[in-house]
């Protein structure tokens, strides 16, 4: 026992200096939900700032997307959070600063380098304080598959009547599922449904901006139209879609089993890496020739500053980092399909990448609807929309209906401002 | 009386006997840490709730909350309807099922009754996890076998993606669990029927009591006290039910809330879901819910049925 304990005095008496040595240097842990990038942080990103930066150790600790606001929450009421946190856009990081628990970052280097749209994600509502640093947005469309386009003779859909019509084709040839969809996780049926064909009947911005307003309600016609498109995709979709899950659909995709795929833009490189066939991409198509296009174009990803972090000037660091040219040119082209905020033009090499990005020239971007003031309360219009659309699709729900529950739902908490 | 010793008189004989303490110690303090004071915690948790900010007592308003709230309460409704289906399902397939299978394999004549008996235990012992993703891979309508395999004995048209469908994914969910856990009534039945002395099934064949009308007659009834058991069982683990609706249907357990039990709910108010921030004395509130629902279950069976089930004493 003595000797023992000796041993044990031993050791500290020993390596407390070395301790005390390393503590000099600062570590920074970046909390995240991208799980899917470990590999890019590890290997491309940090590197390139540990190597501007000695003394400063970042770790890229990320964890299951559904879990993270939750867990991350926890650890920063616990004072257990990293120094960096990545940014969700909009009510969830507002709920953050207003909490305290994020620090604002109008005086931090390089956060002129966004311009206010790219900002309003993480702004506060009078626009006055900025919170996290913007990395990143995701376009939507769909993705196909060119072979399979090539073998059937067709082209790309520039109508919803097109679009039908060319469903239609791909159906009757039978060689392909026509769209890779299925409902069983419900976020799908919301994120690359819902949010990716409903700009055009919203109009954007402007349905947006309305329904925030309370001029606009969701049971108006230029809602409940994307749940009728929706509910009409069901033949085109897979045998038991119903119980086909997310990663069963990239899989049907990649695999050349499915022609189109409804897409985020984030699916670009697994894609890339995956199928072994030639991708191209369109936007959502138009209900007539000649009308406005609208895309979600939608600012995803942030990362903000731990208020009561232990190392705030080596994360400030990183931040401004994370606000240079050469991060959001390094990040671009590491994971294609997240397009960067900065205002310096960024070259992609991805023509995939490009294709999703050249779309911001003729259509007008706007944000997913339950991202911004709407999604604040409780029921989550977010997690409403998933579950109603998913229905919608199942045919478990007429349009009609879906709209009216998300509008009950949402009249249950939010009184628009007058 | 006055034949009774003195009581200091005993003391003395018989000092006072701290293995006694010192033995129960490691289990009372274990137990206390992880069992009691997270249980007393979360009851104490259920009656405070954060207001600007602060945590404050607030008597049952939770309580009046989680039963007022029209979202709330049809939540709570919905979850408590499906897990009482799930228990319904349990109780009449795998418990009968159990019981049969134990019936067939302690008749004495049955070849490779060790093996059977192993091969259906086995899944028992499996994590829930694995259980889930292998059933949810053999149901999956793309890649599963099940659509192969009953296509072979010509009921391919029969076949649909159940996890999928509001109306079967409940069932479907429950049956996997039946079939996860059935060795367990089986084992506990199981040996029941060993227990059953000779001479009384001897005295029954004297009497001409063989075959089935032996075992609704004499095994049945001396088999009861362990079905009882095995009841109250089924119910305390399905009412505590998560890990497999959870690996199989997600947290959100879809579709359209079908699969949702109290496990899940509580799971989704605690820790929150996606965009849907976690709310811990609603969860506590609901993890109170289900811990009373459990004790009345408990209780009913404790006070009122075991006293009327009869023992024999051989």
């Amino acid at each position: 026992m003595t000797r023992l304990l000796k041993g044990m005095f031993f050791a500290t008496t020993m390596f407390a200096p070395a301790g005390a040595a390393l503590a000099q240097d600062a570590s920074l842990t970046i909390e995240s939900w991208r799980n899917d990038d470990l590999s890019i942080w590890q290997e491309k990103l940090i590197p390139a700032f540990e190597a501007k930066n000695p003394g400063i150790k970042v770790t890229f600790a990320p964890m299951a997307p559904t879990e993270y606001n939750s867990a991350v929450n926890a650890k920063l009421e616990a004072g257990t959070a990293g120094d960096l946190i990545t940014c969700r856009p909009f009510d969830l990081s507002l709920a953050m600063f207003q909490k305290g628990q994020l620090a604002p970052l109008n005086d931090l280097d390089g956060i002129k380098n966004f311009s206010d749209t790219a900002k309003s994600a993480w702004t506060t509502d009078d626009g006055k304080t900025t919170f996290c640093v913007p990395m990143a947005s995701v376009i939507h469309g769909f993705i196909y598959n060119k072979k399979a386009f090539e073998e059937l003779k067709v082209e790309v859909p520039k109508t919803e009547d097109e679009f039908f019509a060319l469903l239609d084709k791909i159906k009757a040839d039978g060689n392909y599922i026509p769209l890779a969809m299925g409902t069983k996780d419900q976020w799908e049926a919301a994120t690359m449904g819902y949010y990716n064909i409903g700009p055009n009947d919203w109009k954007g911005e402007e349905g947006r901006k309305a329904l925030i307003a309370g001029t606009q309600k969701l049971t108006d016609a230029d809602w409940v139209e994307p749940y009728k498109t929706l509910a009409k995709w069901k033949p085109y979709l897979g045998d038991g879609f119903e119980a086909q899950t997310y990663p069963d659909s990239q899989n049907l995709f990649t695999l050349g089993r499915a022609a189109i795929y409804p897409a985020g833009s984030w699916e670009i490189a697994p894609f890339k890496a995956q199928a072994d066939f030639e991708m191209g991409a369109f936007p959502p198509p138009v209900k007539k020739a000649g009308d406005t296009c609208y895309i979600s174009d939608h600012n995803d990803i942030g990362i903000g500053l731990n208020a009561k972090g232990k190392n705030p000037e080596a994360a400030k660091k990183f931040l401004a980092w994370v606000a240079s040219p050469e991060f959001a040119t390094l990040y671009a082209n590491s994971l294609p399909g997240f397009f960067s905020l900065n205002s310096t033009a960024v070259k992609m090499e991805d023509p995939l990448a490009q294709e999703f990005v050249s779309w911001r020239q003729n259509c007008k971007p706007t944000i997913r609807p339950s991202a911004a003031i709407v999604g604040r309360g409780q029921p989550n219009l977010d997690l409403e929309m998933w579950r109603v659309s998913a229905n919608v699709i199942n045919g478990s729900e007429t349009p009609e209906q879906a709209a009216a529950e998300t509008q009950k739902g949402l009249d249950s908490w939010y009184k628009p401002a007058k | 009386m006055t034949d009774v010793p003195p009581t200091d008189a005993l003391a003395i004989k018989r000092p006072f006997r701290w293995h006694i303490l010192v033995f129960l110690a490691p289990a009372f303090l274990v137990y206390t840490a992880i069992m009691i004071l997270p249980l007393v915690e979360t009851l104490r948790l259920s009656l405070y709730n954060l207001v600007d900010g602060k945590t404050v007592f607030v008597g049952l308003n939770n309580f009046i909350t989680l039963f007022s709230d029209p979202r709330l309460a049809a939540n709570f409704w919905n979850a408590l309807w499906n897990n009482l289906i799930f228990f319904v399902i349990h109780m009449l397939v795998q418990n009968p099922i159990g019981v049969a299978l134990a019936a067939m394999l302690s008749v004495p004549k049955l070849r490779f009754a060790t093996f059977y008996r192993t091969a259906i235990f086995v899944p028992t012992l499996l994590s829930f996890v694995i259980v889930g993703f292998i059933w949810k891979l053999i149901l999956s309508p793309i890649w599963g076998i099940a659509p192969g395999m009953m296509d072979w004995v010509g009921l391919k048209w029969m076949f649909a993606p159940w996890l999928g469908k509001p109306e079967s994914a409940l069932i479907t969910v429950s049956l996997i669990s039946v079939w996860q856990y059935v060795g367990i009534p089986m084992m506990l039945i199981y040996a029941a029927l060993l227990n059953i002395p000779d001479e009384v099934l001897e005295a029954a064949e004297c009497d001409g009591i063989t075959g089935w009308s032996q075992f609704w007659k004499i095994k049945l009834p001396l088999i009861l006290p362990s079905i009882g058991i095995i009841s109250i069982l089924t119910f305390v683990g399905n009412f505590n039910a998560f890990d497999l609706v959870y690996t199989v249907q997600g947290a959100l357990a879809g579709p359209d809330g079908s699969t949702d039990i109290l496990g899940t709910l509580l799971y989704r108010t605690f820790f929150g879901f996606q965009n849907q921030m976690g709310d811990r004395s609603m969860g506590a509130t609901i993890a109170t819910v289900m811990f009373l629902i459990i004790l009345a279950g408990v209780s009913l069976y404790l006070f009122v049925i075991q006293r009327r089930i009869r023992r024999y004493q051989f």
